[in-house]
């Protein structure tokens, strides 16, 4: 009896110096906290560094997850070294939070990794024929994208679309009654794009609206997916930055410098990012068809902060006029 | 009534019964569990092979072991101090220390979960303090065991306290006016006489510490081999679109399970005889 | 001891009410009330009470079939209904998208609907009424019944007016503990209900997307659920005892 008593404080005992041992930070490693979809890709892209001498025994802690969660996490005091999210939006929540500098975009390529757009994403066919914007706010179109209020995805989702309504010469009144009407044919929006992507695939929906990047990982996952990029739409610029307090400093910064050379910006390539390096970009072309691209720092937009302050304001944005006036989730 | 329509339309009865009872289990128990099994096959054999040697999938079934194997010891001592001082002792406020005991079998994981984020979170009530020492409690093993503890805290008690209550103290006062000390009393008349019940609620606290998903989710920040749990790792593979590795793990979880339940089965009827 | 539930139990549990009347009650009603919320709260009070009169009848139906009745597998079936008390949720979450979802093999696909949601809650909730019952009618005087069945009554009769009240103590509080268990479920719904938010789900996104007071708004109305079913077992367990020594 006593031996088993001695055992089990034992037993407590190795618990207790494990969990303390286990909440001391270590050294000489990198913490990258991503959003979902580049999971693989920077799985590959953390194999090629650590075969340079840079990277030589660098360990990597990852976590991937819908952006703006993992932005908040990090923020809530999640390790973070570095972050790769897919809004400068949620780059900017952790800037609020004194985690990254405020001046990450002047990083080279405006700190950005890579490149998406956003695309109408189907199911094997595309029975109702959607090709263009206008295409999809016909009647009995049903469309699948996240919710705006807590989805990054969402928020290129909705600025596409007004963005495309003023290319075609509406008005900014007409415009955003444009979005409306698109929301009103909206029939599901999960809390993230990923979500929203499994969603879809189980069968809801007609088109998913998403990046060319998610819909690229679906196909290369084995899902039956297909995608067009429309006539014109949204440029997603997906950044990455160091964060200020982390105490490897140096080497997130070196390993971000090399995301950005060719051998990374190949691989990114080839899971279906557009390149930000310009050399890779145009080898890989014809993969990425050119359109009218507008862009969120662009004098249509003018940045996040006035878009998220104008469209995505949880009390006075526009979405929550929209949403409200199509029955949908304000918040 | 002559007896042999009576005798009919009892047997009607009770085949009814029995169909309906059948079906029912069949239609939300039996059925799917056995097509994610015939599933999980559906890819070949290779790729469940491929899932289950993946080094994170092997280091999320190592964080459930570890953060299992230092719940149940902690919930068993726990369990066994709070049974005694329920049953033997009066002392204000029992009734209120009942409740709290028996709370995490009524409360959502979730509402677990977000309890440790605002305690142990940037800006919480004790988390700037933890992250001012260096030490991390949350997106880290010390939250996830926190969490664990109390989602699968009340299981050794209310396995404990009934037996208690039935076979009285009347041994243990026996010893006491021989001289016996209390550990000793504890160590050979309490111990023995309430084993079985003891080791049935070390089965069901295991099983609850397995299968924990809601709570850990919240608390650990999901680092791929570092925080993810088996149960964790199970839903990571679903939204990465890897339906057949979801299916492998669970397959895993759910052998795990009928381990469990085999021993439950066993222990049941000790359990019972004890008291 | 009391040291160790504090910090387990009562630290956090205080945490939780506190956050959600940190700006005032006011606040903390504007949040509850919230469409949003609302509409959570109702899926999950509405599919837990449904489940919960389910198991009432397919329950007791089940503990009656397993101890009036004999048949070849008796002790495996028996053995079984304790799978969701070892099954983690999550997989059972799965296993029911493998059958009721998008690739069923019986072309059954309610994915994202709330019969999702039900079976999902069925699922997890099984054990309770079953092995509440159980007990009770093994004990059960079987006199009683013969005395009733001589005198000329019918077997509903019987059941209704012998085994029913004897049983119904069983019943409730298996109902109660089903009834808790379900509206706070997660990890079975999480997958199979699409984007159909009940309360657990809904506490998850506002932790993840910052709004701990809209998170801990709902999650004191759970809490509060939880207590109040937690009386109504002692409640009933106290009106059983006064009933036996009757």
């Amino acid at each position: 009896m006593r031996r088993i008593t001695i055992l089990a404080i034992a037993i407590i005992a190795t618990g207790v110096v494990a969990a303390v041992a286990g909440a001391r930070t270590h050294g000489g490693s990198l913490s990258l906290v991503g959003y979902s979809t580049p999971k693989t890709v920077m799985g590959k892209i953390i194999q090629l560094w650590q075969q340079t001498p840079a990277g030589k025994d660098v360990s990597f802690n990852t976590s991937y997850g819908p952006s703006g969660d993992q932005a908040r996490a990090v923020a809530a005091g999640l390790k973070a070294d570095l972050v790769f999210l897919s809004t400068g939006l949620d780059v900017d929540t952790l800037v609020d939070a004194g985690l990254v500098d405020k001046n990450w975009q002047n990083q080279t390529y405006k700190g950005n990794e890579a490149y998406s757009v956003v695309v109408f994403a189907f199911r094997g066919g595309n029975p109702k024929h959607i090709r263009t914007w206008d295409d999809l706010v016909k009647p009995g179109v049903q469309i699948v994208t996240p919710n705006p209020f807590s989805s990054g995805s969402a928020k290129w989702n909705v600025l596409a679309a007004y963005a495309a309504a003023r290319h075609e010469g509406k008005t900014d009144k007409q415009a955003r009654a444009f979005v409306q009407k698109l929301f009103k044919n909206v029939v599901s929006q999960d809390s993230s794009g990923r979500n929203a992507t499994n969603t879809f695939l189980a069968g809801k929906g007609d088109v998913l609206l998403t990046y060319e990047s998610e819909a690229v990982a679906a196909q290369q996952a084995g899902q039956n997916i297909a995608y067009l990029v429309p006539g014109s739409t949204m440029l997603i610029e997906l950044p990455i930055a160091p964060v200020k307090s982390s105490s490897n400093l140096d080497l997130a910064k070196k390993f971000i410098a090399f995301t950005k050379t060719a051998p990374a910006q190949n691989l990114l390539a080839q899971a279906g990012y557009r390149p930000v390096l310009k050399s890779v970009a145009k080898k890989y072309r014809s993969k990425f068809p050119t359109r009218a691209l507008v862009t969120i720092d662009g004098p249509l937009f003018g940045g996040w902060r006035k878009v998220d302050k104008r469209w995505f304001d949880p009390n006075k944005g526009l979405m929550v006029g929209i949403e409200r006036a199509v029955g949908g989730p304000t918040g | 009534m002559s007896v042999s329509s009576v005798a009919l339309s009892s047997g009607a009865r009770r085949l009814t019964l029995r169909g309906i009872a059948l079906f029912y289990l069949l239609a939300i128990l039996i059925g799917p569990v056995i097509v994610v099994c015939w599933r999980t096959f559906d890819q070949g054999a290779g790729h469940v092979w491929d899932t289950l040697t993946d080094s994170n999938t092997i280091h999320a079934f190592e964080m459930t072991l570890l953060v299992t194997a230092i719940a149940v010891p902690v919930n068993t001592v726990f369990g066994i101090i709070v049974g005694l001082a329920i049953v033997r002792r009066n002392f204000p406020l029992k009734g209120l220390l009942n409740a709290f005991i028996d709370l995490p079998l009524a409360l959502s994981p979730v509402v677990v979960g977000l309890s440790l984020f605002l305690l142990y979170g940037r800006g919480g009530w004790f988390g700037d303090w933890f992250e001012a020492h260096g030490i991390q409690i949350l997106f880290a093993l010390p939250a996830m065991v926190l969490a664990t503890i109390f989602v699968s805290l009340p299981f050794v008690a209310r396995e404990v306290i009934p037996t208690l209550r039935e076979i009285g103290d009347e041994q243990e006062q026996a010893a006491r006016t021989l001289g016996a000390s209390a550990w000793q009393t504890f160590r050979r008349i309490t111990l023995p006489s309430i084993r079985w019940a003891v080791i049935y609620g070390v089965v069901l606290t295991t099983a609850r510490c397995l299968g924990e998903y809601g709570a850990v989710a919240i608390v650990s920040g999901r680092l791929e081999g570092q925080t993810e749990t088996a149960t964790l790792r199970v839903e990571d593979r679903y939204t990465n679109f890897d339906l057949a590795g979801a299916y492998s793990i669970a397959v895993v979880l759910a052998s795990m399970a009928i381990l469990v339940l085999i021993a439950m089965t066993l222990l049941k009827p000790k359990e019972e005889a004890e008291r | 001891m009391t040291a160790f539930l504090s910090v387990i139990v009562v630290l956090p549990i205080a945490a939780v009410v506190w956050e959600s009347r940190r700006d005032g009650a006011a606040s903390f009603w504007d949040v509850v009330t919230s469409p949003g919320a609302v509409d959570a709260l109702k899926l999950s009070l509405g599919a837990a009470a449904v489940v919960a009169l389910m198991n009432a009848v397919l329950g007791t139906i089940t503990a009656w079939v397993l101890v009036r009745d004999r048949f070849r597998g008796q002790h495996l079936v028996n053995s079984i209904i304790d799978l969701p008390f070892a099954l983690p949720t999550i997989v059972a979450g799965l296993t029911l998208i493998a059958l009721y979802g998008p690739r069923s093999p019986v072309g059954i696909d309610v994915f994202g609907t709330r019969v999702a949601i039900g079976l999902a809650l069925l699922f997890v909730t099984l054990p309770f009424v079953v092995r509440t019952v159980q007990p009770v009618l093994l004990e059960l005087d079987r006199e009683m019944e013969e005395a009733a069945r001589s005198l000329g009554a019918g077997e509903l009769t019987v059941f209704r007016r012998i085994v029913l009240p004897n049983i119904l103590p069983g019943i409730l509080s298996g109902v109660a503990l089903a009834f808790a268990r379900a509206v706070g479920e997660i990890g079975a719904v999480v997958l199979i209900a699409g984007n159909l938010q009940v309360a657990s789900v809904f506490i998850f996104t506002h932790i993840e997307s910052g709004d701990r007071a809209g998170a801990s708004a709902v999650a004191v109305v759970l809490l509060t659920i939880s207590f109040a079913v937690l009386l109504v077992i002692g409640g009933v367990r106290r009106l059983a005892t006064r009933h036996e020594r009757v």
